[in-house]
């Protein structure tokens, strides 16, 4: 291959990070550049228009469609309530006269000559983009939305689920291999953004979420669990809007894995800090991964880490990340050019890995992410 | 653009996929157009990258390092035309990176013209993310609300034949106007709608969706009568509106249009031609299946005609949770003949669907993704023969003999029994470490009756070849007979159920290899038969089976061999296992062995564990 690119997840003690908060449709930009702005400042606003509502009012009243528009009561751009006269028939000689009242409240948007449709377009729905992340408005897009920078330390997580959420950060557990149980989950950690070590197991989780506990970090769990607490097997990794009223991330995987040493390191020693995490999780089209964001001080740990993720070497710190060997972390050790017959029998090109263990095995390329040393 | 076919005799095709994008070079040896080289590089779509050339160029890059031909430029592009031992004179690409083409239609009525308005889309090489009809049980609040959420890259809009109803197809027009869908290209994007409904309505049509963000065109009515589908026009429209709109909006692919010397092509929409051209040329009944990451996408082409289906969610990385969710675990357990342990294995899954590049190391793993395999394949075909239908709503004229006979029309016309050749491809097929590996999830999963040749699109080149049978059909067809395919044998299976050890036929077979015997049924055989022989097989069905003829009556087959050989499946249409895992167990371990699945693998395991340990 021309470039065996081999991607990891991004871990970093500090970065300069850049937000784009948009509105879906125009509306107001309410923050200028250079205001310094909270995780919970509204940075626009804006109405989206309301729900549709098509009734069929050459049927109700049994006439015509080109006769709907003349019947009409309210015209176009006219707002009703519910229950006002919407249309009425001429009648017989002014008697029988067949009415119509609104079954909503809206504005009448259209009447149709051709199907005798009428379109009533619901109040307004507003919507709030708020900033997520506390940092610098540097740009401003009129109508649009604004970017915010700040530096940050940022993990990016391998899976998740429910939004955007914030809070400090606070440990569960002491280690990153030990496994995140309900009794680690207390009431003074409402609000929080709770790091677990290895295995976040359906009570922790369900402990989690009945003690307020914004979200929840961990290295791994059970499928059975994500299961239970979503009340769905989970298709397609599209996820990010549920409403569990939690939010949780995955650092590694599914399964008894323990948390990356460098990502819970890193997460104590942010202990205290707000933290901004989003769950939103898009493996196809437009790859989206859940994100850690810590805003940082200035003068704030300076040392910066370096990027992972790139060409493999001998000598680079990696993870196996497929079975039989998931979850092991080792150094390359050799990277043969000629494809290897694996034991599944297809041919591949591998490379050698001395393990932690000191146990040396042959691993596929396309099975393997460089970590930090 | 004018092409000299006199003077080509060095082809680029890339095929940018989800994943990877796969460059193939096609040159002339001897006077005959082969297929040389090929080299692969992941696609370069999404960011950091945000540029599908890269991938293309690393691609063509690899292909060139294994050619000794120079193919591209310093600055990445594609050198052209060929001079000496460098370049080439025609390159040519396909592409359903970030996605594919996605499409929602609408129709009047769900059976009949919204049914064609997604057979001209799917023919196209869209995926469908909806079908809004007059009648499809949604209240039209319901049907707005579904086409605000929605993200297409475009909509087709049918209904009503020509001098049939207006005012339905208007009030369709009605729906979309104020749900005003956000396209996924952002909001400067104009969305295009094609209208291809009743001619009477198109004004009114045009009336209703006369909006700043709407770019409409009217082309035919792609269903002018009931008995009568017109999807040419509609389909061609669609491509058109792909390569203007869609490809122009997605990264890098103004750069990758001014590179090609033809139009790009969306990925399903070339394999789709390169199978009826197949079909037609052969006069043979045709399946293909590309079975990919994330969608599964079926093709057929019975009696000269042709459908496409693509289910969206059955796919063997991305979407392989969905396949465990949508067949259930043990469904998939059922094809593996050994004990695992399902809590492990929905962890095993899900690892692949965050992580959808990596390939199974062990046996085992291989063994359980090809069970998932077999029942992505199952369902997608299960899908395809629901929409592979005779026109619903067409009069049927009956005589008395059909009194008892309540077909309406709609009846699928995908017959097992009259399939000729099936075609796999797709990574778990393709890429499969044994044929017969191939050929028995193939059996598996599709059923076929009677006499079927299996083959596979030998390094998914199908693509690619589709693309250039529209610019160079004499390269593309001399390609396609010598290097895209490779036969794997005949499968012989009777319809029909029986006792486990009864007899189901009895066969004999004479010509380059001669063999007789008793297919018992429950059983299943293979036959040595290589890819250069050929036999013709007598089979004489017991009561009760069907081989083609009718039951118990007897058949003959002209027979082709191929890398697997010739499969004798007796174990009955429709294909049961065992309910009893164990037992299950036990007929899928003397399937495995009698087709002798992973015998050179295990000997393999070995010795790769050999060297590691020394």
């Amino acid at each position: 291959m021309a470039n065996a690119y081999t991607p990891g997840l991004k871990v970093t003690n500090r970065m300069a990070h850049t937000i784009v908060r948009m509105l879906p449709i125009k509306g107001d930009v309410m923050v200028q550049v250079g205001d310094k702005v909270n995780a919970d400042k509204i940075v626009a606003a804006t109405y989206m228009p309301g729900d549709v509502y098509p009734l069929n009012m050459a049927n109700f009243l049994a006439v015509p469609p080109k006769d709907v528009a003349s019947l009409m009561l309210c015209k176009e751009g006219e707002k009703v309530k519910k229950g006002d006269p919407l249309a009425e028939t001429a009648g017989i000689f002014g008697k029988f006269k067949k009415k119509y009242n609104s079954p909503y409240a809206g504005t009448v948007e259209t009447v149709s000559e051709v199907t005798g449709q009428v379109i009533l377009r619901g109040p307004d729905i507003p919507v709030e983009v708020k900033a997520y992340v506390k940092g610098t408005v540097t740009e401003v897009n009129p109508e649009i939305g604004c970017t915010i920078e700040t530096d940050v330390a940022f993990i990016q997580g391998i899976f998740g689920i429910g939004g955007e959420t914030c809070g400090p950060v606070k440990l569960a557990v002491q280690d990153c291999d030990e496994t995140l149980t309900a009794a680690n989950i207390t009431s003074e950690m409402k609000g929080c953004i709770v790091i677990g070590g290895a295995r976040l197991t359906y009570e922790s989780i369900e402990a989690a979420r009945k003690a307020g506990v914004a979200a929840l970090i961990g290295g791994g769990m059970d499928d059975q669990d994500l299961k239970e607490f979503l009340g769905y097997d989970l298709g397609v990794a599209i996820t990010g809007s549920e409403k569990k009223g939690i939010t949780v991330i995955l650092t590694e995987g599914f399964g008894d894995i323990a948390m990356a040493t460098r990502t819970f390191d890193l997460l104590k020693r942010f202990e205290g800090h707000e933290a901004s995490v989003n769950g939103a999780t898009q493996i196809r089209a437009g790859v989206m991964r859940p994100e850690i964001i810590i805003p940082l001080e200035a003068g704030d740990y300076e040392e910066k880490s370096e990027d992972v993720g790139g060409q493999l070497d001998i000598g680079l710190p990696l993870r196996i990340i497929r079975d039989p060997y998931f979850g092991m972390i080792g150094t390359v050790t050799a990277l043969p050019a000629e494809p290897h017959v694996l034991g599944s029998g297809s041919k591949a090109r591998v490379l050698e890995v001395k393990l932690n263990s000191g146990e040396s095995v042959i691993v596929p390329r396309a099975n393997v992410e460089l970590i930090e040393a | 653009m004018t092409i000299d076919l006199a003077n080509i005799n060095v082809i680029l095709a890339t095929d940018c996929g989800s994943t990877t994008t796969k460059a193939i070079l096609i040159e002339k040896v001897d006077g005959e157009y082969r297929q040389t080289y090929r080299g692969e590089a992941p696609t370069t779509v999404e960011k950091p990258f945000a540029n599908v050339t890269i991938g293309v160029t690393n691609a063509v890059t690899e292909v060139a390092e294994l050619a000794g031909r120079q193919l591209t430029n310093e600055d990445g592009t594609i050198k052209s035309p060929a001079s000496g031992s460098d370049g080439c004179d025609l390159y040519i690409s396909t592409s359903s990176a970030g996605g594919g083409l996605q499409m929602m239609v609408a129709g009047v009525i769900a059976e009949m013209t919204a049914a064609s308005a997604k057979r001209a889309a799917l023919g196209a090489g869209a995926i469908v993310m909806d079908v809004i009809s007059s009648n499809d049980k949604r209240r039209p609040h319901e049907q707005i609300q579904r086409i605000r959420e929605l993200r297409p890259d475009m909509i087709l809009i049918s209904g009503g034949t020509d001098g049939g109803t207006t005012e339905k197809v208007v009030q369709l027009a009605e729906l979309i106007a104020p749900a005003k869908p956000q396209p996924r290209f952002g909001s400067e994007y104009e969305m295009p709608i094609i209208f291809a409904g009743n001619k009477m309505a198109a004004d009114e049509v045009e009336a209703t969706l006369q909006e700043d963000w709407i770019d409409l065109a009217v082309v035919e009515n792609l269903r002018p009568k009931l008995e009568q589908e017109n999807l040419g026009p509609a389909r061609d429209k669609i491509h058109d509106v792909f390569l203007e709109h869609v490809m122009a909006h997605a990264p890098g692919y103004d750069m990758l249009m001014d590179w090609t010397d033809a139009d790009i092509m969306p990925t399903p929409g070339a394999v789709g031609d390169i199978l009826q051209t197949i079909a037609k040329k052969e006069n043979i009944n045709v399946v293909g299946v590309d079975i990919g990451g994330a969608t599964t996408d079926v093709f057929s082409v019975f009696d000269e005609t042709f459908n496409r289906t693509v289910s969206a969610n059955l796919g063997m990385s991305y979407s392989i949770s969905n396949v465990c969710a949508e067949a259930t675990m043990a469904n998939v357990l059922r094809w593996v003949h050994f004990d695992m342990d399902e809590r492990q294995l929905r962890n095993r899954v899900k690892n692949k669907m965050i992580r959808p590049t990596t390939i199974p190391q062990s046996l085992e793993s291989l063994i359980f993704e090809q069970a998932v395999a077999r029942e992505a394949l199952r369902l997608a075909y299960k899908q395809h023969k629901e929409f592979a239908t005779t026109l619903k709503g067409v009069q049927q004229q009956r005589t008395v003999g059909d009194t008892f006979s309540q077909q309406t029309g709609g009846n699928t016309i995908v017959d097992n029994m009259k399939l000729n050749l099936l075609v796999a491809s797709g990574g778990v097929l393709s890429h499969a470490p044994s044929m017969n590996q191939t050929a028995m999830m193939l059996v598996d999963a599709f059923e076929p009756e009677g006499c079927t040749n299996l083959a596979k699109d030998s390094i998914f080149m199908m693509p690619h070849l589709g693309v250039l049978s529209a610019v160079h059909p004499e390269a593309a067809a001399q390609v396609f007979e010598r290097d895209c395919l490779i036969y794997l044998g005949t499968c012989i299976a009777a319809k029909g159920l029986g006792k486990i050890g009864k007899p189901c036929f009895k066969w004999a077979l004479t010509g380059d290899v001669n063999a007789s015997g008793t297919c018992n049924f429950g059983d299943i055989e293979l036959i040595k038969l290589g890819p250069d022989q050929t036999a013709t097989m007598t089979c004489e069905p017991a009561r009760g089976f069907n081989l083609g003829a009718g039951n118990g009556k007897k058949v003959s087959h002209d027979i082709r061999g191929g890398t697997v050989g010739l499969i004798i499946d007796g174990r009955g249409r429709p294909l049961g296992l065992p309910e009893d895992r164990q037992q299950c167990q036990m007929s899928m371990k003397t399937w495995v062995e009698n087709m002798a699945l992973y015998e050179t693998i295990c000997q393999d395991e070995k010795m790769e564990q050999a060297v590691v340990t020394a």
